[in-house]
């Protein structure tokens, strides 16, 4: 194991510059939320949907949640999570939103809680940004960009690529 | 005491046996049996029973047409925005990376979403993916029964309004030339490690 970890952050240290280069991390603040990094992924010609990822932290003293989303991409904008348990893939809604607790950091990504984009008005194109606005209950409403890596495109921490058996992706 | 020492002898035989055993039995047994839980239940003898699909492209995909290559499968729809381009896209990498080789395996993208799924829906999605992947429909009886032939489950979830999402098995199978069950390729591995997966299964 100690070797799989070291192997994970030589992965990790490999990856970074190409990670600066392709996606520089880019973050926004509303009161005491911080959003790291909106990115998503380019989607196939005609996918009906797309994901929406990024890193949210509650530096205030209360919990936060972040109940909806809307974008001029897409008619509708929904949270909702991913799992893969005993080998079968779902997604289900998560319709109170996400609750960030004081002091916590929670990730949206690939294979877990993420937000889905219904038909977007466009393919999403690698290197491509769009527009979104956040609402949270207490911090209230942030305009976010969310940009667009490639189709494969992976979390950029190192700890997010590992660990995640039973999550999808 | 020459007794005795037969016995220490067929003892440590029988730790050598029984240890053989084991280590066969981890290196040979499927990588990983949970990926799919229905596969490691019904057992390989389960997979691989008689379906007819039609491709995005229009052709009749059966175990007659199947015969000959090995081929990889697995089931989606395009409305999941997270596993199933994912796990095209990187099959798409493993399959470039074969390059040539590649033509001698089929990888079939089953939709158990037929009622969204149309052909000509996967015709303009799969142009994004590999040419030579192949996304396959049914009818929904149809559908229905390659979901068995693969020891596979698929489920209609209703959701707010008249939307509805597809649960499914998450696994990619790996099958041989004949339609049996090789195992299944998990993309968690290293990528070097499917790609070696994929060369001992077309016999490059």
């Amino acid at each position: 194991l100690p070797f799989r970890l070291h192997s994970i952050l030589l992965a990790a240290m490999l990856a970074w510059p190409a990670s600066l280069t392709s996606a520089a991390a880019h973050e926004f603040e509303i009161g005491d939320i911080v959003i790291d990094h909106p990115w998503s992924r380019a989607t196939p010609a005609v996918a009906p949907s797309a994901g929406g990822y990024f890193t949210l932290t509650n530096n205030g003293t209360e919990p936060d949640r972040l109940v909806s989303i809307t974008s001029p991409l897409a008619e509708r904008v929904e949270i909702h999570e991913s799992t893969v348990v005993d080998g079968v893939a779902r997604m289900r809604p998560l319709p109170d939103g996400v609750e960030i607790a004081a002091g916590e950091t929670v990730e949206l990504q690939p294979g877990q809680i993420h937000l889905m984009f219904l038909r977007p008005s466009a393919p999403l194109v690698e290197g491509e940004r769009f527009d979104a606005t956040l609402s949270f209950e207490k911090a209230g409403d942030v305009e976010v960009e969310f940009m667009v890596q490639g189709m494969g495109a992976r979390p950029t921490t190192a700890e997010s690529h590992e660990d995640h058996g039973e999550h999808a992706q | 005491m020459r007794f005795l020492r037969h016995i220490r002898i067929a003892a440590w035989m029988a730790v050598a046996i029984v240890g053989g055993l084991v280590i066969g039995l981890t290196v040979l047994a499927p990588d990983r049996p949970g990926i799919a839980t229905n596969i490691a239940s019904s057992g390989p003898s389960g997979i691989g029973g008689p379906f007819t699909l039609t491709s995005h492209r229009g052709e009749t995909v059966d175990n007659e047409s199947l015969t000959g290559k090995p081929y990889l499968a697995f089931f989606g729809f395009t409305h999941c925005p997270d596993i199933c381009p994912t796990t095209l896209f990187e099959l798409t990498d493993l399959a470039q990376e074969l390059g040539e080789d590649a033509d001698r395996l089929n990888v079939l993208f089953i939709t158990v979403d037929p009622e969204r799924d149309t052909q000509e829906l996967l015709d303009a999605y799969m142009t994004s993916f590999d040419r030579r992947f192949l996304a396959v429909r049914g009818t929904q009886a149809e559908t229905d029964a390659v979901v068995a032939a693969f020891a596979a489950y698929a489920q209609k979830v209703p959701l707010e309004g008249d939307s509805y999402t597809m649960d499914h098995t998450a696994g990619v199978y790996m099958m041989d030339a004949e339609g049996g069950f090789v195992g299944t390729l998990d993309m968690h591995e290293p990528r070097d490690t499917r790609v070696q997966k994929l060369r001992r299964l077309i016999g490059a």
